[in-house]
């Protein structure tokens, strides 16, 4: 603990003039560069080594940080690191490649604190020198218990020409070194809380919660597993990965108060287009290359990813052909557009899950016109056909699919509304701002501890369930259950005509979602969405993905609007 | 995006807790009481919301929900509510007094009233700088209901006396001045506000009334009555009346009093017995108020089938007309005549009196016979006694369809 004892004496050494205090063993301050010893001494505080959180005495004025508990000095990077870690082992226990924790995320995490300067980089340090092991060579941040060990680089930063590799044994440099004597009186349990969020320094990307998320999300993407970025935020509302209360994984002696708060408290589930905007933002900060390329044999690609989304909304196989063709058609399989290219600055930001509902719903507007009447009708036709030739290949029957997916979406949207209500923000960690409120938001917790014991005997069995392993797929149709309908072997018939050696679609009408696409920068938004301009068909379809992807349907339409776009670029201008 | 609370926007947090309290509210409506403690379980951490706005009003949300869950589900006992309520006690000031008088309540309705007791002696003595004043009026009502407890163990301790004899007799009885002298502070303290305080003013007089102190009473209950701060509130004139007449005050005094009540309730039932004071008097003014008394009686449904009623009406028509005062008939008479003979006399009014309840057909026969009869009321009076004498089915009905006519 000598650099907390030292950190207040801020005066150049005589000799060197270097800032830089150790402590003897008798307990005086010596120059630690050129280990001069001068007369100054420890002063004795007697506040320290009380563990009676209540004599913490609020009386001594604000000289200096005040510590609510006796517990380390630590740095909010220090904290998300914890986090970040967890999140990558639950990705592990999901089924990501090991790979992704012990080398992609770490690796992306080292760079990010170069980059904001807050570790790997020549300012000096106010860091004490138990965090160097230099021994140790591992690559895994988490093997040790205590404060971060900062090791040496793997290739992946080698490569990086900034880096000087005598400086490779990091060394945290206080963020302005004044700034812990400017925020003494913002109270916080990490060193450097206050100023964390105050501080917005130009081109420096902080951390939030949220960030987390993308940090997982280049990780993953950089592996190209077969994640989509809903997925990965329907697993964490789903509880598999840390997110809420994160900060309970922190170490016993990390004191998480005041304006810790607001970094690390989480009120609000993640939103997608936060998360996926973050995620530029940080690979373009990272200065990353150009990702692995996404080829039409990924996951992500949207020839594969319709396939999944296909199976899930309970539509034919059949439609997979005329999915292909759009892709084909608008240049959205190409590996340049797909893969992530943080130079490039024009690239379109793709959101993968996204793309591949709005390519299907196209698919279906072109096919089946969602008029409101067009899809109606043929259904009407199969359904008659289908009842005459129950042998065979049934028809695709639009209006049976309907009531099926209603009925089952239905169902499932009122369990995740009633989880949704269910699910529980605090933990056993109470989050509190100061000392004084310190017991209040104890005693509270505990109150509210014993009447939910008192409640939740009075509830019905259903408490207890078990939190089901989370699956990719959300809908089954297929399986076990026969008679729900399944329509995954329906053929498109009626709605497709020969022309010359290809199939067309006999509907030769379309509407388009918009005809003008809305100024980014005016708007904030490329298209608006307002339910009561589109039919109900339309509307119906586009809350389904709504509900499987967990996106604002206006998300997925602004998508539809964006392909349409593209799909009739040519008619379009004429006009 | 703004919410109502001071432009911040909601977190997802108090949204996903309003949901959960909708949940909550839908399943109390269709009486699903487990489903409702399930959502409450996770309703409670609103009482950790970051909102301090909502944090406040948090506590009053969840005894109510409680409360009404604790009172229905089948697993609840009373062991539960009293734990619900010593949870919420603790919880928060600003609620503490309120909790504790609900609490009261509820014991009291289940029949345990040594346990209310304790619980209001408890909160009686509860002092918390501010909130004192702040929670002044639910102070005041533990008082009082702590006073009503106490005319509840007097009137035990009463009864007790009685039956015992001797030694014991005498340190019962000590306990039961004890008991009347709390009881006398918080009931006398009560009954100064203004309000309506009935239960608390009927103790206090029978307490008052043993110890022979009818001065009090008398000022009591005439305060009770006639205060204009108080509101209007006719069983503070009964009260007062029947006080009046177990002392055997004068009838000028007790029909003074009866007086101001038919202002209040000219339907009170106590307006026979009004009305038969006015006829014993000998004075014309009161026979002449009497008349009005008893029509203004038979103006309301209640009284429609009462025979009594209809059986002094015909008693003083009768005489008025004898003495030949028929112009107070005709007057009581000129403002009813529209509505009457629908509202009374009809013909199934009259088929189903005679089925139902003869006398009173009877009555109202003679009532109907003067007042509907062709010609002046002179000769109905003698009608009257010749309907007295023929009360034949088929003339009652035909006499009826001829007057209506």
């Amino acid at each position: 603990m000598e650099e907390e004892d030292t950190r207040d004496y801020s005066e150049p050494c005589v000799q060197c003039s270097v800032v830089n205090w150790g402590l003897t063993d008798e307990g005086r301050f010596y120059c630690k560069t050129c280990h001069n010893v001068i007369e100054r001494t420890k002063e004795v505080l007697t506040s320290d080594v009380v563990p009676n959180t209540k004599i913490q005495s609020i009386s001594r004025g604000f000289r200096k940080r005040k510590k609510i508990d006796k517990g380390w000095e630590w740095y909010v990077c220090e904290g998300f690191q914890y986090i970040l870690k967890k999140q990558a082992e639950a990705l592990q226990t999901l089924g990501v490649c090991p790979q992704m924790k012990d080398e992609i995320l770490c690796n992306f995490w080292r760079c990010y604190l170069q980059k904001s300067k807050q570790a790997y980089c020549t300012t000096p340090v106010s860091y004490t020198s138990k965090a160097l092991s230099i021994s140790d060579v591992s690559t895994d941040v988490d093997s040790e218990p205590e404060r971060i060990s900062i090791h040496g680089l793997s290739s992946f930063s080698e490569s990086d020409g900034d880096l000087q590799t005598e400086n490779s044994f990091g060394y945290v440099s206080s963020i302005g070194k004044a700034s812990a004597r400017e925020t003494a009186s913002v109270c916080s349990g990490s060193v450097d809380g206050g100023s964390y969020l105050l501080k917005r320094k130009k081109g420096n990307l902080r951390m939030s919660m949220p960030m987390t998320l993308s940090f997982c999300y280049i990780a993953l993407l950089w592996l190209r597993e077969p994640v989509t970025l809903s997925d990965l935020l329907r697993f964490v509302i789903d509880g598999h990965i840390p997110y809420l209360n994160a900060f309970q994984y922190f170490p016993e002696e990390m004191k998480l108060y005041g304006v810790d708060l607001k970094i690390f408290r989480v009120e609000s589930w993640p939103v997608y287009e936060d998360v996926h905007n973050k995620m530029f933002e940080l690979a373009t900060f990272l200065d990353l290359p150009r990702f692995p390329a996404i080829t039409d044999s990924c996951f992500l690609h949207p020839n594969i990813l319709c396939i999944k989304y296909l199976m899930e909304a309970n539509l034919p196989d059949e439609l997979h052909n005329w999915t292909c063709r759009v892709v084909k058609k608008i240049n959205v399989g190409e590996t340049d557009f797909l893969t992530l290219d943080p130079m490039n600055k024009s690239a379109r930001k793709v959101k993968y899950d996204v793309l591949a509902a709005a390519i299907i719903i196209v698919v279906l507007k072109l096919l089946f016109l969602l008029d409101d009447q067009y899809e109606w009708l043929h259904a009407n036709f199969a359904g008659k056909r289908n009842q005459k030739n129950k042998e065979g290949c049934l028809w695709f029957d639009f209006k049976k699919w309907y009531k099926t997916i209603k009925k089952s979406v239905d169902v499932e949207q009122k369990k995740l509304d009633e989880e949704r209500a269910r699910c529980l923000w605090k933990c056993e960690k109470p989050l509190f701002y100061s000392a004084k409120e310190k017991s209040v938001v104890f005693k509270k917790r505990q109150m509210v501890v014993n009447l939910q014991r008192q409640f939740g005997a009075l509830s019905g069995s259903m408490q207890v369930a078990e939190k089901q392993s989370p699956s990719s797929f959300q809908l089954n149709w297929a399986e076990e259950n026969t008679d729900v309908n399944c329509f995954h072997g329906h053929i498109l018939e009626g709605v497709l005509q020969e022309k010359g050696n290809s199939l067309t679609a006999m509907n030769t009408k379309y509407w388009l979602c918009t005809v003008k696409l809305c100024n980014e920068k005016i708007c904030g938004q490329l298209t608006h969405y307002k339910e009561s301009d589109f039919p109900q068909s339309y509307q119906f379809v586009l809350n389904l993905f709504s509900f499987l992807l967990r996106v604002p349907a206006s998300l997925i339409h602004e998508e539809v609007c964006l392909i349409e776009h593209k799909l009739f670029k040519t008619k379009l201008h004429r006009k | 995006i703004f919410s109502a609370t001071r432009g911040r926007k909601a977190t997802e947090f108090q949204e996903t807790k309003k949901t959960c309290l909708n949940y909550i509210q839908d399943a109390l409506l269709q009486h699903q009481w487990q489903r409702a403690a399930e959502f409450m379980t996770n309703y409670l951490e609103t009482l950790e919301n970051t909102s301090a706005e909502k944090r406040m009003a948090a506590p009053e949300v969840i005894w109510r929900i409680g409360t009404e869950i604790l009172c229905h589900h089948s697993k609840s006992s009373i062991e539960e509510f009293n734990y619900f309520a010593e949870r919420m006690k603790n919880l928060g000031v600003k609620t503490y007094l309120k909790v504790c008088l609900e609490h009261v309540f509820h014991l009291l309705c289940n029949g345990l009233i040594d346990d209310a007791y304790q619980n209001l002696s408890l909160a009686e003595g509860w002092r918390y700088g501010e909130q004192t004043t702040a929670q002044d009026k639910e102070l005041k009502l533990i008082q009082a209901y702590k006073g009503l407890l106490d005319y509840y163990n007097w009137a035990k301790k009463r009864k007790a006396v009685l039956e015992l004899d001797g030694n014991f007799a005498n340190s019962v009885e000590q306990e039961m001045h004890s008991f009347f002298r709390q009881a006398a502070v918080n009931l006398k303290e009560i009954i100064k506000i203004p309000g309506v305080w009935d239960p608390f003013v009927k103790c206090y007089v029978d307490l008052l009334e043993f110890y022979e102190d009818y001065e009090e009473v008398r000022q009591v209950l005439s305060e009770y009555a006639y205060n204009s701060k108080f509101p209007p509130n006719p069983n503070a004139h009964v009260y007062y009346y029947q006080f009046l007449k177990r002392q055997g005050e004068s009838k000028k005094t007790l029909m003074s009093v009866l007086k101001i009540l038919h202002e209040i309730v000219p339907s009170h039932e106590l307006m026979l017995e009004y009305n038969a004071m006015l006829q014993k008097s000998k004075k014309r003014k009161n026979h002449r108020l009497g008349l009005e008394i008893i029509f203004t009686l038979l103006d309301f449904a209640g009284w429609k089938e009462y025979v009594k009623a209809w059986s002094c009406l015909a008693k003083q028509i009768k005489q008025i007309l004898e003495n030949k005062h028929l112009d107070w008939v005709t007057e009581e008479w000129n403002s009813r005549k529209d509505w009457w003979p629908a509202f009374h006399f009809s013909h199934y009014l009259a088929k189903r009196n005679w089925q139902e309840n003869e006398s009173l057909a009877c009555e109202k026969a003679l009532v109907a016979g003067i007042l509907l009869g062709k010609g002046n009321f002179k000769s109905s009076s003698l009608l009257c006694d010749t309907l007295v004498l023929v009360p034949l089915k088929l003339s009652f009905q035909k006499y009826y369809e001829e007057a209506a006519s």
